[in-house]
């Protein structure tokens, strides 16, 4: 029988390629007056970082790594030769609880490998989340993955243990999910998303009226993952597909992941180096679709349908689009503000506070730390016009585009993988 | 020239502050000081009991006292003089809405500081490691004691946090200026203590050494990002940490064996119902989706 080390070896790596790490966004509570430990509700807390630069907030892990499906860009699959094991939902609890009280991680992030059914699968994971909740009266946070052909009423149980609850889109189109997930179904996850969307929104709408039944409680957010550069689809496909979850099923998130080498590739789908800067580049331009009213169309047309990977997708709109600009800081409405290269969403709201008192001239902007290279060209104040900085010059994309690549400078190891990027991974920051 | 020396606690300054303003002492005659540092060289000030007289007519914008709460925590010795400025120029000055002016040198000032304080919070809330030491004979409540070393004196601005999230142990943070404790009922302080009053291992590390060791991903290997979130002077107390140096150094060699591995083929679909009937459900469905792109 495998010991409890090896089975967190095998599910822990199992479940590694899930971007998802928030641990934000969950109803206020907390252990006080209770039994047990927990609290939700405030800024998520990354507890560690794993030298990939992603952080480590909730205990990632997969019931199982036995899988029915054949995903061909997935360590799990059935056709993948990984050595298989399997939790107990004690385990699991055991672990999880563990974990917490030494204030290692924030909660759980628990996933499956697909088995026997959907229903059958959905149950062994509702099962660790119904102990944790019942048994333990644990109130930190719970993320579960849902399999959208899994019955409604489970996904309601679900919905009542867990935070947070997601189904994984994996690839935008079902052309594509055909050649490389033929068990998954884009139309099915849509509609369970639907389904789920409407159980969030019932349980808010009902929480208003003081006087009504109390609504069973349910997450309150889901979200998605896309993989990048598994399949052909272009950033324009990938984005309007994100937008398409955003607005009509209102997710809190789309995770994109770049896809990187794994164990047990498959002939269907060779293995290359991860598309990072590519995958870097979306999470900016969805940050410009969440934050800066911007249309998928301003970002990726379907004549230019991929992001230049040299530059950010907004300065790159700015380029597109110079006629828009100067723009007045000292006047401009808001959503024009916001489009600023340089600017973002907090110093936005940092100038309109401030002018309603004083005319902005640079040296104001440069206290507020602003990348003042990148500003410069875009906007007048009470004492700059950029007029002579050339707006209108061929060579203003040139100006912008990042110097020669350097080496990232090791400390104590030896030289890392091809990995010159130095992005931030809380990638779409602008 | 007046010195004001003060303990170095928020409360503290607002009593000072409150009496200096209600007197009408202008920020330019006045020196302040915490009273850990040197002060032979000022008059050392009594806390006289000054009357307050229109101390309480004066009206201060909350957003002000959240924001000095914060910065009260830092270590800057410049903190004090610059609260007492800023509090000046919103009532005395008559500028009530300078906190809106994030382009102002000053509040600048404040809103750097306060925000070195709340980052030291949250890498608190991060990073504190809490090691398993017994279990209370009375009770039957575990007892956790963690080390820290923050950077700023935040202890008491960190430990609500903990008291919410672990309300169900008993828990003592223990960091070299003081101490926080936790018995299910009660929050309480005491002085600060040397690194070697904490236990330096729990049974649990190893497990959690192992999570860490294989939710990594050496396929995407980003040091820069890592330790700009978790910079280098946290890792001594973190038990995962040991680790970094030989995951990144192994991280190339492990990649090349992915990419040389022979690519497995596909394997047919065992005999699973569950499995036919999605496959069935697929056909269907691409076949209504035919009919429907269907111009005839």
């Amino acid at each position: 029988m495998m010991d409890l080390t090896r089975k967190l070896e095998i599910l822990a790596d199992a479940a590694k390629y899930d971007a998802s790490c928030a641990s934000s966004g969950a109803a206020r509570k907390d252990s006080r007056g209770g039994k047990g430990v927990g609290s939700t509700g405030g800024m998520g807390i990354c507890h560690s970082y794993t030298p990939d630069g992603r952080c480590v907030s909730l205990m990632k892990v997969l019931m199982t790594n036995a899988c029915l499906y054949d995903c061909h860009y997935c360590i799990n699959r059935r056709s993948s030769n990984v050595t298989r094991a399997r939790f107990t939902p004690d385990e699991v609890v055991q672990l999880t609880l563990d974990f917490y009280k030494r204030n290692y991680i924030e909660g759980l992030f628990l996933s499956s490998g697909i088995i026997r059914s959907a229903d059958h699968t959905m149950e062994l994971v509702i099962e660790v989340a119904r102990k944790l909740r019942e048994v333990h009266h644990f109130r930190g946070y719970i993320h579960l993955k849902t399999i959208p052909e899994a019955s409604q009423e489970l996904i309601a149980l679900a919905g009542r243990y867990a935070d947070r609850i997601s189904i994984n889109v994996e690839l935008p189109s079902q052309q594509s999910l055909n050649t490389l997930a033929p068990e998954k179904n884009l139309a099915r996850t849509e509609e369970a998303m639907g389904h789920i969307r409407g159980k969030i929104e019932e349980r808010h709408a009902e929480k208003r009226k003081p006087d009504a039944p109390k609504p069973p409680p349910f997450a309150t957010g889901q979200s998605t993952q896309m993989l990048v550069g598994a399949d052909a689809s272009t950033d324009a496909v990938i984005l309007g597909c994100a937008d398409k979850l955003y607005t009509s099923h209102r997710l809190r998130r789309v995770y994109y992941s770049a896809f990187s080498p794994i164990p047990e590739p498959s002939s269907i789908l060779p293995l290359k180096a991860p598309p990072l800067i590519r995958e870097h580049r979306l999470y900016q331009a969805d940050w410009l679709l969440r934050f800066y009213e911007f249309k998928v169309e301003e970002i990726a047309s379907a004549a230019d349908p991929n992001l230049d990977l040299a530059l950010d997708p907004k300065l790159s709109w700015a380029l597109r689009n110079r006629a828009t600009f100067p723009v007045d800081v000292n006047r401009a409405p808001r959503e024009l503000l916001l489009r600023i290269p340089g600017l973002g969403v907090r110093n936005v709201d940092r100038i309109l506070a401030a002018r309603r008192y004083t005319r902005l001239r640079l040296a104001d902007l440069i206290r507020l730390r602003l990348q003042m290279k990148k500003l410069l060209p875009f906007i007048t104040t009470a004492d700059h016009h950029p007029a002579k900085l050339g707006l209108d010059s061929d060579s203003l994309r040139a100006r912008f585009l990042p110097p020669p690549e350097q080496l990232e400078i090791n400390f104590d190891a030896p030289p890392t993988p091809a990995t010159s990027d130095f992005l931030s991974v809380r990638s779409g920051e602008l | 020239m007046r010195t004001i020396v003060i303990e170095p606690e928020y409360e503290a300054w607002r009593v000072a502050a409150r009496r200096l303003l209600a007197q009408g002492v202008a920020p330019e005659d006045l020196m302040w000081t915490d009273d850990a540092q040197e002060t032979s060289l000022f008059v050392r000030e009594e806390p006289a009991a000054a009357a307050e007289q229109g101390a309480s007519a004066i009206k201060v914008p909350a957003a002000f006292m959240d924001l000095a709460r914060s910065v009260a925590a830092h270590t800057d010795m410049r903190r004090w003089g610059m609260l007492y400025r800023v509090l000046w120029r919103l009532t005395r000055g008559a500028e009530r809405h300078l906190l809106a002016m994030a382009t102002d040198r000053d509040v600048r000032q404040l809103q750097d500081w306060s925000k070195a304080v709340g980052r030291d919070i949250h890498k608190m809330h991060a990073f504190v490691r809490f090691r398993l030491v017994g279990t209370d004979a009375a009770t039957g409540r575990e007892q956790f004691v963690a080390w820290f070393e923050p950077e700023h004196r935040i202890v008491r601005l960190a430990a609500p946090f903990f008291e919410k999230r672990f309300a169900g142990m008993d828990w003592s943070i223990l960091t070299p200026y003081e101490c926080a404790h936790w018995d299910g009922t009660r929050l309480h302080f005491t002085a600060g203590v040397s690194r070697s009053s904490a236990p330096d291992e729990d049974a649990l590390d190893d497990l959690w050494r192992t999570y860490y060791r294989n939710i990594f991903n050496p396929a995407r290997v980003k040091i820069s990002a890592m330790q700009s979130e978790m910079p280098k002077k946290y890792w001594k107390n973190l038990p995962e940490a040991s680790l970094i140096a030989g995951l990144i150094a192994e991280s190339t060699g492990r990649v090349r064996g992915m990419l040389e591995t022979e690519e497995r083929a596909a394997k047919p679909a065992p005999n699973n119902a569950y499995l036919k009937s999605l496959h069935a459900m697929n056909q269907s469905e691409a076949v209504a989706k035919n009919h429907e792109s269907d111009p005839a």
